[in-house]
């Protein structure tokens, strides 16, 4: 049975509207969702994900110089349980990627995913057999970042543009957490 | 037992916070970046701009040079013909399309050295991010400069610049 699209796509902004179900619930909880919306826009846990050398600019992002804790996202966390952004630091080879992906699919919802750098993005200068050419392929990514590597203040602007769409989500989207539970979604036994 | 309490546990707490009473007369490292922000060095190698003669003319003559040099492949330049009626370049010819993927580019600056007539130039705007891969392809719409000298002119922000 074919898999619905929505479950694909499941939380990038340029998710089309789904069905009558999300567009409904608006006005009583439009304080809620501005309420939600800040408390997760301003404590955007990072998930330590560095692979190559962007985890040094990352690193250096949390230092006291640019001081990513003006934003909450001071607590990198090592643990994908405690994270709700993971932040693809360096080039992502085609080894690392299921493991990428399982991580990511630990991480709890609402969660998010910055491609960090050339590498990340798009493969970069990596354009080989061993590369994956850009970090979407494996997950959805919300904001890519530029630059080999993006400097810290790149970053920050990519925390803050990250923040910006986060304080747009709308809360019927959480909504389609429940779209995952139709019936072709469960996960199915496997025998071996 | 007092003199052991003082060795011990007081004298180490006290030298622990002198270093704490210490550093807060020193200057704060940090660069409060979304409203200063932090002086770029003059080489800096970030967004690229196409840049333009003092009369007008751009300076790309569609050489395809930096396309050759750029060890991500990430320029593409189609070159077409100029003519007496439509004239965009002093040379014989001039980039009908010239796109950058800004997500491949790793900001080597091959491109800025390869260029015969300084047409290509990388400069201090480091804010690119954005939400969607296709908006990373810049048109030579989007690198052109709008006025001769505009990638040369300081970046205009809201911000304060800090050492």
């Amino acid at each position: 049975m074919p898999k619905k699209v929505e479950t694909i796509v499941l939380h990038d902004s340029s998710t089309p509207v789904l069905g009558d179900i999300q567009k409904g619930g608006n006005i009583v909880v439009t304080s809620l969702d501005t309420l939600l919306n800040q408390a997760r826009a301003n404590s955007l846990w990072p998930l330590t994900f560095g692979l190559a050398c962007c985890a040094i600019e990352m690193m250096s992002t949390a230092a006291s110089r640019f001081d990513l804790a003006r934003f909450g996202s001071e607590a990198f966390r090592a643990t994908p349980r405690q994270a709700d952004v993971m932040i693809i630091a360096g080039r992502l080879s085609k080894k690392m990627a299921p493991v990428l992906r399982q991580i990511y699919d630990q991480m709890p919802e609402p969660k998010w995913v910055i491609s960090m750098g050339a590498c990340a993005s798009s493969g970069g200068v990596y354009n080989n057999y061993a590369i994956v050419q850009g970090a979407d392929q494996v997950v959805p990514v919300d904001v890519y970042v530029p630059g080999c590597p993006p400097s810290p203040d790149a970053l920050i602007y990519a925390v803050i543009k990250l923040q910006e769409k986060i304080k747009k989500r709308k809360f019927n989207k959480i909504i389609e957490i429940n779209a995952r539970t139709l019936e072709s979604d469960k996960p199915q036994e496997v025998h071996a | 037992m007092s003199v052991s309490l003082f060795r011990d546990v007081v004298k180490p707490i006290a030298t622990g916070f002198g270093i704490t009473l210490k550093r807060l007369s020193h200057k704060k490292e940090t660069v409060f970046y979304p409203e200063q922000r932090r002086e770029q060095y003059p080489r800096t190698r970030w967004r690229h701009f196409l840049t333009r003669y003092e009369s007008g003319l751009e300076r790309c003559i569609g050489c395809s040079l930096c396309a050759g040099a750029c060890p991500a492949r990430c320029i593409n330049v189609v070159a077409a013909e100029n003519t007496d009626e439509k004239r965009f370049s002093p040379g014989e010819r001039y980039a009908e399309r010239y796109e950058i993927n800004m997500i491949r580019c790793i900001f080597c600056g091959y491109c800025q050295d390869a260029c015969p007539t300084g047409a290509i130039v990388l400069r201090k705007n480091f804010e690119l991010a954005d939400y969607k891969r296709e908006s990373f392809v810049y048109t030579k719409e989007m690198l052109l400069e709008s006025y001769p000298g505009e990638a040369d002119a300081p970046w205009v922000g809201e911000y304060e610049e800090v050492k």
